[in-house]
């Protein structure tokens, strides 16, 4: 099936001038680097101005997790590309703290929504929630 | 090095004190888990894990606990070249707990300092995990025998 990694079983999604993409539950490394280079690949292929990683199924961010995104983000900003990492759960972002490391440079997003509304995509009027004052960022 | 007594070992005692003193309790489960291939270090988490249920951690000190494993039984297998990891679950008058050790007949670190400083690799890393995990437990300890080899041994407990 196009678009979707053996690596992580997420399908890398176009919309527009944006790649939409997610991590599951858990990433080991090999599947890390995979999604590193795979999506690097993407960006340049598709000419990507923007790449939504929605991670809220992500249970586990460690050092190598958390390398793998820092390299990502340098790499696509050194493409000319934004990367919004979205969803994180708070159990995560708390180790990730004690841990020391605080993704430095990765930009992040409450919510994936929030995440693609950071990088110019809006939910349509017809949603309820729509024009509440809800900011993104 | 030459002006250092002779020492049998290198101990790291913890940096944060356990929510209350007291000798630990009796080991209640005990199961041991090589650190040979890669595969192994996902193995490893998903064991910690459900050790971690067992003994009735939350879901932070679960993802506490899972990742300082990963960074121990990684460092193990990477500088390490390989060893076992041994779970165990523990009580004790007034809670339960979970300890993890994590050995190998690697090279030993030498400048134990220096390796828990936050930065400091030898290698790619960031230099995050033996620091993080130590401040992501409440007992944590290394021992480094002359004859080579590394022995980390960390221990978090449930609020009581
Ligand atoms: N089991 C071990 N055997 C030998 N040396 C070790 C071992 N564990 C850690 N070290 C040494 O301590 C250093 C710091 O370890 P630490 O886990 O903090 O960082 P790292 O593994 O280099 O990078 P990362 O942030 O990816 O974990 C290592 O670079 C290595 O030199
Ligand atoms: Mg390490």
């Amino acid at each position: 099936m196009t678009g979707v990694r053996r690596a992580t079983g997420v399908p890398i999604l176009r919309l527009g001038d944006v790649l939409v993409t997610g991590l599951l539950e858990e990433l080991d490394d090999r599947s890390a680097t995979a999604f590193l280079d795979e999506l690097t690949e993407r960006i340049t292929a598709e000419g990507a101005k923007g790449v939504l990683i929605d991670i809220s199924r992500l249970t586990i961010i460690d050092s190598f997790v958390a390398r793998t995104l820092s390299e990502l983000t340098t790499t696509a900003r050194l493409l000319g590309t934004r990367v919004i990492v979205a969803g994180m759960r708070p159990p995560v972002a708390i180790t990730l703290v004690e841990l020391g490391l605080r993704l430095d440079g990765v930009e992040t997003a409450l919510t994936a929504e929030r995440g693609m509304a950071a990088l110019g995509w809006f939910r349509t009027a017809s949603s309820q929630e729509v024009g509440h004052g809800d900011h993104a960022g | 090095m030459a002006t250092m007594p002779d020492e049998p070992s290198v101990r790291l005692a913890s940096r944060q004190a356990p929510p209350f003193a007291g000798p630990p309790g009796p080991v209640t489960s005990r199961s041991e888990h090589p650190v040979r291939v890669e595969e192994d270090l996902m193995e490893a988490r998903h064991a910690v894990r459900a050790a971690a249920l067992a003994v009735d951690l939350g879901l932070v000190d679960q993802t506490r606990v899972v990742t300082a494993a990963s960074e121990l039984v990684r460092n193990a297998y990477i500088h390490g070249g390989g060893g076992v990891l041994v779970i165990e679950q523990l009580s004790r008058k007034g809670g339960r707990g979970i300890r993890l050790t994590v050995s190998d007949d690697g090279p030993g670190i030498p400048d134990l300092d220096a390796a828990l400083d936050d930065g400091f690799s030898t290698g790619a890393g960031l230099g995050h995990g033996l620091g993080g995990a130590r401040r992501l437990m409440h007992e944590f300890d290394v021992e480094c025998p002359p004859g080579g080899g590394t022995t980390v041994r960390v221990t978090r407990w449930a609020p009581g």
